[in-house]
Parts: structure tokens; sequence; C-alpha cells
């Protein structure tokens, strides 16, 4: 099969006068991972809510399995997974009872419903609290059960919105594991994220996202190459001197502003060559930092080089 | 935690039609195992019109008995009243219910899943009918406590729950609208009220309409909450049913044919 598993091509969504998605296409072959990544607002869920038959584009094709969304969505849902950043499972059902619900709606045997949530239980460490009603769950618990839920009917592609966002490090190591495992077992995932780390732990293959379009692709290795590999990242006490430190400072890399924060970018390599350059600029002009360190880039520069702003940087919500 | 080795296919490819009704029963289920784990929802449910029974009994009774026909029991005339009451305000939980899938994401879990586009609606309004149910023999119950005789016979009161729990079905399908049209539980609610007392105390329900000012007789009168209370008075007190019985029918069926179908739409396109 050369059909990739999940394909979007020039998906558009406006609600009302804002345009939530204004142009996103990308491929996911079978059994990958593909990272989603921007800000809030940047149109992760609304490209998700389209490609699993929530919400119809206004233009543009989403294939799933080589099936239409649009023309065929009943069959695009039977073979995909929806976990999304609110844990949806009903607080007055117990884990078991949950898992129940969806194996029958999604019309499985008796036999295969009881096979599939043991085992499921078992795998998301949910079994000693199997017949609790939910509601009595911590926050990871219900995360793990939600995706527990979207698994019920095996399927072979799974999109997961924002998987982790509100979990604390230990819930969200635990839920990176179970999702490399399921990713082990050839299931190919889309995932959206804010988390850099996520993106670069699970994906195979990361889209960059911002205002609804795509500003970059690529696996995490070349992102970060296309950007110059090192970076050298200095502090200083007031504006004043952030200021004139990178006029001076542009004479060895490119230069960015963060706050007090001076950032520059030389090829890979020239990091401590650039240091020493550095030094000796900012001391003929009495320019004392107060930090200074060479670092290779993580996704945070990439994405700063490429939209001008940190993920932190959030506008309008993205919780529709 | 485990690992699953062989590449999964999908245990359920088959084409999925002709599981509208099994869907509306899973859902039904569902909904029916959360009013079981909050059964002090149901009492609750109860709390008000009991206190109407009460109150309009012992209270207001003596009052309102005067405009009464001479010789009609006031407890009598009051009961088919409360009991309406009870399954309109009992309609809010619809629309609350709905609403609280909704702003918790279950509904984007049930869209996402290959089952029937009505299931959730039908589930929904079919355990909210077996809610009715339960409520309106607790409030019964507490009827024949406070004297209410029933003047005709079984099967009278047998056709007046008939009829009203057949137009607490087609309210459902009405606020079933709403709680798909507000963002929480607690919006439907105050956006359902006002449409429940203009329903509720512009009727027969505890006063005889013509008491009341002249403009407002005709609505009081023929609007739906007065037509179906009417039809239970005549089956449980006496007198010729056939109009209001006709009358309540025609506006159970009008208002679930124009309500469904609004309603299945809404939940197709709710963002």
């Amino acid at each position: 099969m050369t059909e990739p598993a999940i394909v979007a091509d020039g998906l558009v969504k406006s609600f009302g006068a804002i345009e939530a998605v204004k142009d996103v296409s990308f491929e996911v072959p079978e059994g990958k991972v593909l990272g989603l990544l921007g800000p809030n607002g940047a149109g992760k869920t609304t490209a998700v809510r389209m490609l699993t038959t929530l919400v119809r584009p206004d233009a543009g094709t989403a294939r799933v399995l080589g099936v239409d969304v649009r023309k065929n969505a009943q069959r695009v849902r039977a073979s995909i997974g929806l976990a999304g950043q609110y844990a949806a499972v009903d607080e007055n059902l117990t884990g078991r009872e949950n898992l129940a619900l969806v194996g029958r709606l999604t019309h499985l045997s008796g036999d295969e419903i009881t096979r599939r949530s043991e085992h499921l239980l078992e795998q998301f460490a949910l079994s000693h609290a199997a017949d609790r009603v939910s509601r009595t769950y911590s926050g990871g618990m219900r995360r793990r059960l939600d995706l527990a839920a979207a698994l019920v009917h095996q399927p072979p592609v799974l999109f997961l919105d924002e998987p982790t966002t509100g979990l604390d490090p230990q819930g969200r190591n635990d839920l990176w594991g179970v999702i490399q495992a399921l990713v082990d077992g050839g299931t190919t995932v889309l995932l959206t994220t804010q988390y850099l780390e996520e993106a670069d732990t699970l994906a195979d293959n990361i889209v960059v996202i911002d205002h609804g379009a795509v500003i970059a692709e690529g696996t995490a290795t070349q992102l970060k190459e296309r950007l110059g590999a090192t970076v050298v990242e200095i502090g200083f006490r007031d504006d004043d001197a952030t200021v004139r430190a990178l006029v001076l400072l542009a004479a060895i890399g490119s230069v960015t502003r963060d706050g007090k924060l001076v950032r520059v970018s030389v090829p890979g390599g020239e990091g401590p060559r650039a240091m020493l350059d550095a030094v000796r600029l900012l001391d003929a002009e009495h320019l004392d930092p107060t930090t200074m360190m060479v670092r290779e880039p993580t996704l945070d520069d990439v994405f700063l080089e490429l939209t001008g702003h940190t993920t932190v940087d959030a506008d309008d919500g993205d919780e529709s | 935690m485990t690992t699953t080795v062989s590449a999964p296919t999908p245990l359920s490819a088959r084409v999925y039609r002709g599981h509208a009704v099994g869907d509306a029963i899973t859902m039904a289920w569902r909904n029916l195992l959360n009013i079981r784990r909050n059964p002090q929802l149901l009492v609750f449910a109860t709390v008000q019109p009991v206190i109407f029974v009460v109150m309009f009994r012992y209270v207001f009774g003596g009052a309102i008995q005067g405009s009464l026909p001479a010789g009609q029991s006031y407890i009598n005339y009051l009961m088919p009243g409360v009991f309406v009451q009870t399954i309109v305000f009992g309609a809010l939980t619809t629309a609350v219910g709905l609403a609280d899938d909704l702003s918790k994401g279950l509904i984007d879990r049930f869209r996402s899943l290959p089952m029937a586009r009505s299931a959730v609606l039908v589930g929904r309004t079919l355990a909210d009918l077996v809610r009715n149910f339960f409520v309106l023999i607790l409030v019964c119950t507490v009827g024949f406590i406070v004297g209410w005789t029933i003047e005709t016979n079984v099967w009278g009161l047998v056709g007046a729950f008939g009829i009203i729990l057949a137009f607490a079905y087609s309210l459902s399908w009405l606020f079933a609208i709403v709680g798909l049209s507000v963002k929480d539980g607690e919006t439907a609610q105050a956006v359902s009220f006002p449409i429940l007392a203009v329903l509720v105390f512009a009727s027969s329900a505890f006063v005889p309409v013509a008491t009341m000012p002249s403009w407002l007789q005709p609505w009081a009168r023929n609007q739906p909450v007065s037509v179906v209370i009417d039809a239970a008075r005549v089956l449980t007190i006496g007198g010729p049913t056939r109009e209001y019985v006709i009358k309540s029918i025609l506006w159970i069926v009008a208002i679930v044919a124009v309500c469904a179908p609004i309603a299945v739409a809404r939940y197709r396109k709710v963002t």
C-alpha cells in the first residue's frame, strides 16, 4: 500500500470571521508518528477535528487509510481512535464500563469487549481501579482511561490531541511509554502538542503550524540543522546593555533577542570560537554579561526562529 | 505495561448500518447507569413537586376552591397539574445532561465513533423517559397520602400517565435542542427556566384558566401543558375525554416532528 495512512491536502476551515486553518497539508506514512507542533490557537485542534470527521473542512481533502473523511465518514470512524485534551470519559461509569461503552458503540461482540477491556486495563495499569467510578481517578488515570477508550476497537490510526497537557512529569512519562508501545505495535499516530520535547521524543516527523498554516516540516534533526547547529546565549543586566550587545554580536552570527537574553546562531561546531569572539567584543566595550553559554539548539529555538515568538506566547485559545 | 506485537487491524471493519436501535439502547443504558449512580437526583426531582402538592393543597387550596365547579375536590384537580409540571421541569435534565456531555468532550468521543447519528439523542431521551416514570410514581404516592382519589377507574389513570409520559418524551426533544445550543449545564439551566416557567404557570396546572386575564386565556387554554393537564384531569376525574386526548396527541406528535430533526441536525453540526 503506497497511500499514506493520513493525508491532509490543502485543508481550510473558518468559524465565522476566524480563519482557524488557512492551508494545512501533510502526510503520515503507515506506522509512523507525526507531531503537529504549534502554540495555542495555531489551528492544531481544528486540523485534528477535520481529520476525525468532527468538523467538515471548508476546502481541501482529508483521507484516512485512503478513505475520504467527507464522503465516507462512518468508515473513517471505524478505523480511527481519538483521545483529546479533555479526558472524555463518563465520570459516573467505572473504568470497565467506560471501555464497554465504546466497545458496544463500535459493535464488538461481548467476548471481544471483555477481552479487549481486560487487556487495556492491564496495559494502562488501571486493573486495580477497573470497578471504581472514574470520578475518583487521578488526572493521569483519567487520561490513561481516555486513551484506552480510544483503543477498544484496535484502530490502526490514532489521533492524540495534546495527550499530556496538564499532566505532571511522571504522568507524562507514563503516557509517553504507552504511546511508544502502540507505535512499536504498528499504529499510525498523529499527535498535536505544544511541547517541543514531546514532539522530539515521540515523533518521526514534525509539522510546525502557526496561525493556521504550515511553516516548517521535517524530522527534529532536519529542523535543527535548518537553523545553524549552535547557539551562543548571553544574558545581560539591563535593556541598554542588551541592545548594545545585540549590535556588537551581529558581527559573529545571526542574532535574536528575547528579553535581556541575546542568542547568536552560528554554524555547527563553531560554538567555542563564537564564544571567544563574543567575550573579546563585549570586553572591549565593557559590557558584563550575567550568563553565557553554548548550546545545541532545541526545537524551542526552531520555533522562535520560524515564528518570531516562543511556544508559550499564547494567543487565543484553541479549545473549541 | 505490555506491548502489542502485531500491527492492529480494526476489530470492527464492518459496514455500519442497522445499528440505530442497538446504539440507542447502549446510550440509554449509559444514561440510566448515571441516574443509578446518583439516586439523590431522583429524590431531589421529587422534592419540589411534593412541596407544591403540600403548599397548594393546604395553603392556596382553600382560596382556589371557590373558583372550581361546585363539588370538585381541589386535590383531585391539583394532582394532574403537579404531575405535568413535574415532568416539564424534569425536561431540564435532558438539556443539562446533553450540555454537560458536550462540555466534557463526551459528545466528541461519540461523534468520532462509527455509531448511529441518532443514538446519543434517542438514548438520552429514552433514559429521561424511564427517569420520569419513576419520579411520577413517587409523586403519585405522595398524592395518595394527602388524599388524592381517582374518580374514574384504573384505566383512566393508566391513560393519563401514558399521555403525560409521551408528552414528557416530546419535551425532551425540545430541550435537547437547548442542550446542544449552549456551552455547559449551568447555561442550559438558565436558558431553560424561563421557557419552563411560561409553560407551567400560564397554564391550567394550579388554577382554572377562567380566573386569568382575558388576553392570557387563549394561550393558557390551548398551550400544550394545559391541554395535557386537562386530558389527565378528564381521565382521572371524569367527563368527555375525546377532545383533550386528541389535542394532546396532536401537540405531542407536532413537538417531536419539529424538534427531533432539528436536534439531530444540531448534533451532527455541533462543534
